[in-house]
């Protein structure tokens, strides 16, 4: 099944900002827009659902936090008590002071990385996967916003043209 | 818009005053004048836990009392002479503790609100450096704050000069006979010497007082000025006074605090108090723009403002504990004796305090800001910032009674008079100032992007 998309290019990220609210009010759906960096605000004037991975990242962190606490009570006190400064290192607690700056990077440790790798798994990104940008430009300096067409052709090219689009084409897009 | 103080607030800031003043008057006026009035409040507390115990079994209190009898016996050997001795040396030191304490719990209270203005007043210098764009709306508040700062520096520094007239023992170092006892104290006495000391203190006080009297005059000259000359004046002083200010923040920090305790040393204790004074400023700019707001004032004021301070709050919260847990692995881990009794008598006889502050002052304004959204009510704002403001009060206790007054501390009339006093001063110099302004600064030439500012 392929269905007709028209894209729209800018050239501005406050133009593109501005056009996103117009098109939204005229009550078109954008499908998607593609950009060279992340635009600030653009999220809220598509009106996309707010991220959650903010309560990921403050799971992760709580995970690394934990194999922090057991790694160092197996490493240091369960499995070779070490006797390092005099500090006693039969007790878990009497020594956390020392452990305090592993728990920290584990905790970012964990946070980072499994954000990252969540984020990547949402995005549907892994290696050799064919780009879906429809555009290269928008790899570069352009910004391009993807809207389905209902037969409302002329309508959307005119409001798109208003909005500060510097290219408007219609493409077919197979699926 | 201008501000009017509100006869309620003004009432409640002198009701404070006055209650404050009271339990002042009697803090100091129950301590000790003697050695045997301090030797009769320690064993009327003692007397109390004894009585507290003897509640959960008769008979044991019988067997404690013979024990305690044998133990008098035993003390009648050939060392009773030295005992006594000792004995009396400890009552000594006990009665200067307690006839410390109701200064001691001044100093605090004084020095606590003090701190907050100057921590303000680093915040707008900074903000003014760097030209930021999203705060020019609470200007006026952060002036109105800063007005504190020279009442609340004079109070500190005359509290200074009455030490070094002997009038307490907060500055043990002040005392000849304990330095002609003290080598340690004796190799200092060219940086640590009374003259020096207060001259430091004016030189202090001076600097910040001058960028304060010049930014607040720049900034009202801005408000009707046709060009931006003011601000940029303003602009460069506060980029100087950064520099002096950090310096002088730094030496401030080991004079009028870490000289309390005059054999111990760390090196980090000036970014310390500087993560202390700054979130305690920044969460009362915070706190007061939130109740200026509610009482419709300040309506250019947004969300988004509230929730940059509340940033602020939950990240130099972190800042503070990183520092404070920096200073305590390191000595912890060396345990050095003459560095490490810092920390075991806080430990020992301040253990609610000194771990009570880092629930306050670490994980509960890490939990309640965590959340983006939770940043932008203002409910939430208020609560972490009443819990953060008393957590860096009991920080200043923390850094100042176990010197002053050992063991032999509690949070009493002297304690809560003090706070009390202090913030009704504080409150009602700082909304004074407020009402002599516009409350805003309309001439600033970020001004608009500032009321824009959204996150």
């Amino acid at each position: 099944m392929s269905t007709k998309v028209i894209h729209a290019l800018y050239d501005d990220d406050d133009v593109l900002l501005s056009a996103v609210k117009e098109i939204r009010s005229a009550k078109h759906h954008i499908e998607e827009v593609y950009t060279p960096f992340p635009v600030h605000g653009l999220d809220k004037a598509l009106g996309l659902e707010d991220t959650r991975i903010a309560i990921m990242a403050f799971i992760y962190g709580c995970i690394g936090l934990a194999v922090a606490i057991a790694m160092m009570n197996f490493i240091m006190i369960e499995d070779w008590p070490q006797n390092i400064g005099g500090k006693p290192s039969f007790s878990y607690l009497e020594n956390m002071p020392a452990f305090v700056p592993i728990m920290f990077e584990m905790t970012v440790f964990f946070a980072a990385h499994l954000m990252v790798i969540t984020f990547y798994m949402r995005s549907k990104l892994w290696p050799f996967k064919k780009a879906e940008n429809p555009n290269p430009l928008t790899t570069d300096d352009k910004f391009l916003v993807e809207i389905e067409l209902h037969d409302n052709e002329k309508e959307l090219k005119a409001l798109l043209k208003k909005s500060g689009a510097i290219d408007i084409s219609i493409v077919e897009k197979q699926e | 818009m201008m501000y009017t103080f509100s006869n309620r607030l003004r009432n409640l800031a002198i009701a404070f005053m006055a209650i404050g003043f009271l339990g002042l008057v009697y803090g100091f006026f129950t301590a000790p004048k003697t050695i045997e009035e301090a030797k009769a409040i320690v064993a009327a507390s003692a007397h109390g836990d004894e009585h507290g115990a003897s509640h959960d079994d008769a008979s044991a209190e019988a067997l404690h009392d013979t024990t305690d009898a044998h133990a008098t016996d035993a003390s009648h050997g050939p060392h009773a002479a030295e005992q006594e001795g000792h004995e009396m040396s400890h009552d000594e030191h006990v009665f200067h503790q307690l006839s410390n304490k109701p200064w001691a719990a001044l100093y605090v209270a004084a020095f606590f609100f003090f701190m907050i203005a100057l921590g303000t007043l680093a915040f707008y210098a900074i903000q003014r450096a760097a030209q930021a764009g999203w705060s020019p709306v609470l200007y006026r508040v952060m002036e109105g704050i800063t007005a504190y700062l020279l009442p609340g520096g004079l109070i500190v520094i005359a509290i200074l000069i009455l030490s070094s007239m002997h009038f307490n023992h907060l500055f043990i170092w002040m005392d000849p006979e304990v330095v002609a006892h003290d080598k340690l104290i004796a190799g200092k006495t060219g940086f640590l010497n009374t003259p020096f000391f207060l001259i430091r203190a004016f030189i202090f006080l001076t600097g910040w007082t001058l960028y304060r009297y010049f930014s607040r005059k720049f900034s009202l000259a801005q408000d009707d000025s046709k060009d931006i000359s003011n601000h940029k004046k303003n602009f460069r002083i506060s980029a100087g006074f950064l520099v002096f200010y950090i310096v002088t923040e730094s030496m401030m920090s080991w004079d009028w605090i870490m000289s309390i305790d005059p054999h111990w040393f760390s090196t980090l204790f000036g970014w310390y108090v500087f993560a202390s004074m700054f979130v305690s400023g920044i969460t009362t700019i915070a706190l007061i723009t939130i109740y200026l707001k509610s009482k419709g004032y300040l309506e250019f004021v947004n969300d988004s403002h509230i929730h940059d301070l509340g940033k602020f709050m939950f990240a130099i919260s972190i800042f503070w504990t990183y520092l404070w847990f920096s200073q305590f692995m390191l000595i912890w881990y060396s345990n050095i004796p003459e560095e490490v009794t810092y920390f075991i008598t806080r430990i020992e006889d301040y253990n609610l305090p000194f771990f009570g502050m880092v629930a306050m002052n670490f994980i509960f304004p890490l939990l309640i800001l965590m959340n983006s959204d939770y940043k932008r009510v203002n409910y939430f704002i208020i609560m972490a910032g009443i819990v953060i403001l008393l957590g860096h009060y009991m920080d200043v206790f923390n850094m100042i009674m176990p010197s002053a007054v050992g063991d032999q501390w509690f949070i009493g009339a002297a304690e809560i008079g003090g706070f009390l006093f202090f913030l009704g001063l504080f409150i009602f110099i700082v909304f004074t100032e407020i009402t002599k302004a516009p409350l805003l600064a309309k001439g600033d030439p970020y001004m608009g992007e500032s009321e824009r500012f959204h996150y």
